[in-house]
């Protein structure tokens, strides 16, 4: 026993609290899976992007601090509006993920390639191949499909509407499950039988 | 170099930090201590430079924050009542239980034994991290923490020296 304060066990009050910094994150349940959904001070959307687990939580985390900042906290309220807007594309009460997408964690080719994704219409599909002649990369369609892959921002810019050529419906961040469930929500026009609301996870404890 | 999201820090060193506010200005003023410290970490974190010892440089930017507590305690004392000064307690007022006994004999600490001794066993941290808390070198923080165990009259060694 050579530590004098073993039995100092002060009570301690909880995290300290902090105001919302550049960037601020929740983690939520939608109807399509768990998606990180991250805010920019200022209210532009980084990312809408697929976490199904702490991996993949830590994986974007990551990204958003080493590219927009290293000030990054969980924080609810900045992000009530992008998950409202999520949640009424989800209902099918909106066409839109109605937000303004920031593109900070994109690559410069997923940038092109997510920019030519902007003109593929709801309820419309497309296959990787004429998207990638579309943005002048007539025969990089599987590296057109691995960008897709990477979308920071899943649902709001629509890469679920790329399909394979050949048939099927391809991969899919979110699972094959999450890409037929929106492509079958599009094709009828929005407008699902409802379910559950979306629950944040915001005030988990790690 | 890149860091990690801040949050990552709250999550993993909070309690560390609250302890340790705990440990160097004692239950009454620890939580302001601590949400201090944590509002300078977050405002100076882009400017760090390596990703390496956060803990460290959280629970020395904690020190820093005791340390501006104590000065500005010392200095509206002296303001409102000047001859309380010779006689007024180096730290907060006596704290609750079950850590009273220690704490009351901490506090009566001489300030760099008090900060010594808690930044070492409180923040777990080792000498040279104390000494470049305190300014000094690793040799004096071994001597001010020895000397702080002798006042507080415990029977114990560091374990660093047994190494």
């Amino acid at each position: 026993m050579t530590d004098p304060f073993a039995t100092f066990d002060p009570p301690l009050a909880g995290p300290p609290v902090l105001a919302p910094t550049d960037v601020s994150y929740v983690l939520e349940d939608t109807a399509v899976g768990r998606m990180l959904v991250a805010v920019r001070d200022g209210g532009r959307v980084l990312a809408t992007a697929y976490a199904p687990d702490d991996a993949a939580e830590e994986h974007w985390l990551a990204r958003v601090a080493a590219r927009v900042s290293p000030r990054v906290l969980r924080h609810p309220a900045p992000t009530d509006a992008p998950r409202r807007a999520l949640a009424a594309f989800l209902d099918g009460r909106a066409t839109r993920v109605d937000v303004e997408p920031d593109l900070a964690l994109a690559s410069d080719f997923q940038r092109e390639v997510l920019t030519g994704l902007m003109s593929v219409g709801y309820g419309e599909r497309t296959t990787y191949a004429t998207l990638a002649e579309r943005v002048g990369h007539p025969r990089a369609a599987r590296a057109v499909g691995t960008a897709l892959g990477g979308n920071p921002l899943c649902v709001t810019l629509p890469c679920h509407r790329v399909l394979p050529a050949a048939g099927g419906v391809g991969g899919y961040a979110g699972g094959p499950a999450a890409k037929e469930h929106l492509l079958a929500l599009e094709a009828r026009g929005g407008r699902t039988s409802g379910g559950p609301g979306p629950r944040t996870r915001s005030d988990r404890i790690s | 170099m890149s860091l990690p999201p801040f949050q990552h820090l709250v999550d993993a060193h909070w309690r560390d930090v609250a302890r340790l506010a705990h440990g160097l200005v004692g239950p009454v003023h620890a939580d302001d201590v601590a949400q201090q410290a944590w509002t300078q970490a977050l405002a100076a974190y882009p400017r760090v430079r390596s990703a390496r010892n956060l803990r460290s440089w959280l629970l020395t930017i904690t020190h820093r924050c005791a340390m501006d507590h104590h000065r500005a305690g010392r200095r509206s004392t002296a303001h409102d009542d000047p001859a309380s000064l010779a006689e007024a307690p180096v730290a907060a007022p006596p704290p609750e239980p079950p850590d009273a006994g220690l704490w009351a004999r901490v506090a009566s600490l001489p300030d760099r034994q008090r900060d010594a001794v808690v930044l070492r066993f409180v923040g777990d941290l080792d000498h040279r991290a104390v000494a470049a808390a305190l300014g000094t070198t690793p040799g004096m923080s071994r001597r001010l923490v020895s000397d702080a165990l002798a006042t507080l009259r415990l029977d114990l060694t560091d374990p660093e020296d047994l190494r």
